[in-house]
């Protein structure tokens, strides 16, 4: 899946679960401070991206996913594994 | 020496009820004697076979965008709803955040979302749990909405007492003001419990309504042919402000609260205490608290949610409280029209009493057709009937032997 696509799928996610402006959504964003996106709503955006992208994201390995880059590159390296 | 408390006044009205989604829209239905009972239209009273079918919804769905409503049960929404309309109509006043409080009970709290997301965890596993079940079902997850809404730093408040939630809601709030702990405090009741799971309990303790072929005429205040409330759900919230806040800010002020009394019978669980005892003590206590005598009150708003024995215990309770006075104080049942609201109704009746004290017009209570022998207190009916300026009460009694008393005055 490309970088495109994948950005496209957390912005709808993003939309639906803590109302964020789909065109705000790009890589260099921060989930928390950016999108003002609070870490109960992250669980969400999380566990939707695990169902629409069919990965695993361990709640450990969630800290680790500051920016939406980072979301991007994560979801990519999952799905290859996978 | 001592010194008068604080005088605190009532310069903001929100409720969001059966008969509409604002104050104006309820009062114009209290006032027309309109009915908020209906149908459930739900596929569950059908394949649950409840033995009762009816219940007074919200008239307007709560207002919310998508994104705020999905993080709030149905309870919580609600109470925003009010609050926002009630400091809205307060002229949103400007205050110190540490001098702002918020007030908001609730009997139940978040019981529709406990019941769903349990249903997902078992169907769909703990991964699929939302992040805001908790937030969503606590007792004070409405009140934390609300302080959080206005920034209330001062103290925030929950106060569970089934049925009494929201008067001692507002009671706290007086108690807030009065000590000097805040200014201005947002106070209220909701709540939002209509599924299946309290119909069947409420049902089982015999207390609900049966009359499911006549929706309307079910809910009937010390009526003979009463034979149990209709469950309700609704919000309702009052902005209460110190006196000196509310002139140096020019603020219209609907009422004063002068006082509340909050007592208990101690005499069982659920049943209330037949002598009335234990109510009349609240409502003594409400006017000691206001340094009023029973000669003052010209209306009360009963708690009155047409049981058989909880109506007559009221009764017993207001002519022990009030003495040779009760037999003319204008008494009116709201309940009659919106059904029973649990932890909202003290919260909505509040809002009521208020009206009737401002424009000096009591609602009449509806489905009255035949007032039961036992009651002997002057209760309206058919036509809504002037009072004087007086004082009025809002009683409201819960589940755990609760009684609250609320007194406002005209100013």
């Amino acid at each position: 899946m490309s970088q495109t696509d994948i950005i496209g799928g957390l912005a709808e996610i993003l939309e639906e679960v803590a109302g964020v402006n789909p065109a705000d959504v790009t890589p260099e964003k921060t989930f928390i401070d950016d999108l003002d996106v609070d870490s109960l709503s992250m669980v969400e955006v999380v566990v939707a991206a695990e169902e629409k992208f069919d990965v695993k994201i361990p709640d450990e390995d969630v800290k680790g996913l500051r920016t939406v880059g980072d979301a991007v590159s994560y979801i990519r390296r999952a799905g290859v594994a996978a | 020496m001592t010194t008068a408390p604080r005088e605190v006044v009532v310069t903001g009205l929100g409720a969001t009820t059966p008969l509409g989604g604002d104050v104006a829209s309820t009062w114009e239905g209290f006032l027309t004697g309109r009915s908020g009972v209906g149908l459930i239209n739900e596929p569950w009273v059908e394949e649950l076979q409840l033995p009762v079918h009816i219940a007074a919804q919200l008239a307007v769905e709560p207002p919310l965008g998508r994104v705020e409503a999905r993080t709030l049960d149905r309870v919580q929404q609600m109470a925003l709803v009010a609050a926002r309309e009630a400091w809205a109509d307060a002229g949103s006043p400007t205050v110190d955040p540490e001098r702002l409080g918020a007030c908001v009970g609730s009997g139940i709290g978040g019981v529709l979302t406990l019941l769903s997301q349990y249903d997902v965890l078992k169907e769909r596993g703990p991964r699929r749990v939302s992040p805001f079940v908790v937030t969503m079902l606590m007792p004070n997850g409405p009140a934390g909405t609300v302080g959080l809404n206005f920034g209330a730093k001062a103290g925030v408040h929950a106060p569970v007492s089934a049925c009494a939630s929201g008067s001692e809601a507002i009671a706290l709030g007086l108690e807030m003001i009065r000590s000097g702990r805040a200014d201005v405090v947002v106070t209220g009741g909701t709540e939002a419990a209509i599924h299946p799971l309290p119909l069947a309990g409420f049902g089982q303790m015999q207390a609900l309504s049966k009359r499911n072929d006549s929706p309307t005429t079910a809910s009937r205040p010390f009526d003979k042919g009463r034979d149990g409330f209709v469950l309700g759900e609704g919000a309702g919230s009052l902005v209460l402000e110190s006196a000196e806040h509310a002139a140096a800010r020019g603020a219209r002020v609907y009422a004063v609260l002068a006082g509340a009394g909050m007592t208990n019978d101690a005499h069982h669980i659920a049943q209330p205490e037949p002598s009335g005892d234990g109510a009349a003590r609240a409502i003594r206590a409400a006017l000691a608290s206001g340094g009023l005598t029973p000669a003052d009150v010209v209306h009360v708003n009963a708690h009155a949610t047409s049981t058989p024995v909880g109506d007559l215990a009221e009764a017993n309770a207001m002519r022990l409280a009030l003495g040779h006075a009760a037999g003319s104080v204008a008494v009116t049942a709201t309940k009659s029209m919106t059904g029973h609201l649990l932890g909202a109704a003290g919260a909505v009746e509040a809002v009521a009493t208020v009206l009737a004290l401002h424009h000096r017009v009591v609602p009449a209570t509806i489905n009255l057709d035949a007032l039961d022998d036992e009651v002997g207190l002057d209760v309206v009916s058919i036509n809504a009937r002037s009072i004087p300026a007086g004082a009025a009460l809002s009683n409201s009694f819960g589940f755990g032997g609760h009684d609250v008393c609320l007194a406002f005055t005209t100013r």
